[in-house]
């Protein structure tokens, strides 16, 4: 059943950047998620982590990413322990996330782990002896969503390579637009677009990847200009709070927003729109219903996705 | 050969280690790096601001009664990328070794980002950077993937807990 995939790599191991993966990584991940895909379809899941236990640590708040783990985890057998914030935990009393991660690696077979500081999944990946899944990591990482919205290009496309990619949004400090941009370097696209206000364009050391992998992208502040040119916007919301001056804030928001006018007006017709969600008011909800709408997808096939990491990560289906 | 100026600024060592070529200026950073605080017992002797054909100015420092390794003396380079390291037994130069960054520098640096793993005080993670650019300096967290430039290094070994 899976002989099409060389799967012993992926026993036992970490998920902390999307870096860590090879092209043929993500595919053969691809090839197990259609598997799970079908499965769920069909209605017949095998439980491949029945008696396991999956850690669930989100100290900070999280609803698609935490609940498609739950029901990836779920879904193959497996129970689920974990917290969903900070508070009634030992951590409010100044547990240390070492002693934490220690704890749940004693309880449970992987740890999905999703923390307020850059760099803590990499730490707790060196502490545990089971794998621990990145589930975001402050500004930095967030691998899974990454493999999720490429995942979802390979099912609306066919291909992730030749395409013209439009990000937009909050690309400095949203860990779900410099992680779907660092994923694309590991394909061909054939352009970037990086949508931003100056305030929050991409960081240097994602910029370092973009040039080191020779990719072709460009940065601009119009949507509106390049929008003619994309095959996928991915779009993110803009946060009011990362502007020091309000004003500031207001004078940009309109411009981020994606309206089905401005589409109807600019866009091709094939355009796919995607959403790591959750949105606020940056996707004209007119939009859902329309052939440019592909965030509900994307975000129905977050539990597929997942129960293939899962069920390589652990080495449930190395027999 | 007759000893120079400089070096009759401070006796020779009779064994030990002689860093020379260091930046003018920086040769208390190069102790902080290397760990010597004076505490240890061995004798150090610092020479700042001396006259060099390469830097215009230096500074030299002598450790006597210890015999620093490649891979300890290597970091100073963070600081002093033109150091040579002389190697002294019985008043003669038995080894000499110019400084060469590590890929990886582990504990020296704290991070820039206020909101890495690495700087927060109840977790003891050791900071780890990977040397992107030798020249001009240029390292980046292996943490949390920000960059650290020369400007911010020198800043930090030298204000950082000051002698």
């Amino acid at each position: 059943m899976w002989a099409l995939a060389v799967l012993a790599g992926w026993t036992g191991r970490d998920i902390i950047s999307i870096l860590d993966f090879s092209r043929e990584d993500i595919e053969e991940l691809f090839r197990v998620a259609d598997e799970m895909y079908k499965y769920l379809r069909e209605g017949h899941v095998p439980r491949l982590l029945a008696g396991r236990v999956v850690s669930l640590a989100f100290f900070e708040p999280s609803t698609r990413t935490r609940l498609s783990f739950e029901a990836a985890a779920k879904r193959l057998g497996a129970s689920t322990i974990g917290f969903s914030s900070e508070e009634g935990l030992s951590v409010s009393k100044g547990e240390s996330l070492a002693d934490t991660i220690r704890m749940l690696d004693a309880y449970s077979d992987v740890i999905v782990l999703r923390h307020r500081y850059e760099g803590s999944a990499l730490y707790a990946a060196e502490i545990a002896e089971n794998p621990v899944i990145n589930a975001g990591d402050g500004k930095q990482h967030h691998p899974t969503q990454a493999m999720l919205d490429l995942y979802t290009i390979t099912k609306l496309y066919g291909h992730v390579d030749g395409l013209t990619y439009g990000v937009l949004g909050d690309l400095r400090y949203g860990r779900a637009a410099s992680s779907f941009i660092l994923a694309l370097t590991l394909f061909k696209p054939k352009h970037i677009y990086l949508i931003a206000p100056p305030s929050l364009r991409v960081r240097d050391e994602v910029k370092m990847i973009l040039g080191e992998k020779g990719v072709n992208y460009s940065e601009t502040e119009s949507l509106a200009e390049v929008l003619p040119e994309l095959d996928v916007l991915y779009v993110t919301r803009i946060q009011k709070e990362r502007f020091p001056d309000p004003k500031e804030y207001e004078k940009v928001k309109g411009s981020y927003r994606v309206s089905l006018d401005l589409l109807k007006d600019r866009a091709k017709r094939e355009l796919k729109v995607l959403h790591p969600l959750p949105r606020v008011d940056e996707v004209d909800e007119r939009i859902d219903d329309t052939s440019y709408a592909a965030y509900f997808q994307q975000a129905r096939l977050g539990v597929p996705l997942r129960m293939a990491l899962l069920a390589l990560v652990t080495g449930a289906l190395g027999g | 050969m007759a000893p120079s100026k400089e070096e009759l600024l401070v006796r020779r060592i009779r064994s030990g280690t002689v860093i020379d070529h260091i930046h003018a200026g920086r040769a208390l950073s190069v102790l902080r790096i290397l760990g010597i605080t004076g505490s240890e017992g061995f004798r150090v002797a610092i020479v700042m601001n001396v006259d060099s054909r390469k830097l215009g100015l230096k500074d030299i420092v002598k450790i006597e009664g210890r015999r620093l390794s490649d891979e300890e003396v290597d970091k100073i380079a963070l600081v002093a990328p033109e150091a040579t390291i002389n190697i002294v037994e019985d008043y003669v130069v038995v080894k000499k070794h110019r400084v060469k960054l590590p890929e990886v520098i582990e504990n020296i640096l704290a991070c820039v980002n206020p909101t890495c793993i690495t700087r927060q005080p109840r977790e003891h993670v050791k900071p780890r950077f990977r040397v992107v650019s030798r020249r001009p300096l240029r390292l980046q967290c292996i943490y949390c993937g920000s960059f650290i430039e020369e400007d911010y290094v020198i800043r930090q070994l030298e204000v950082h807990r000051g002698y």
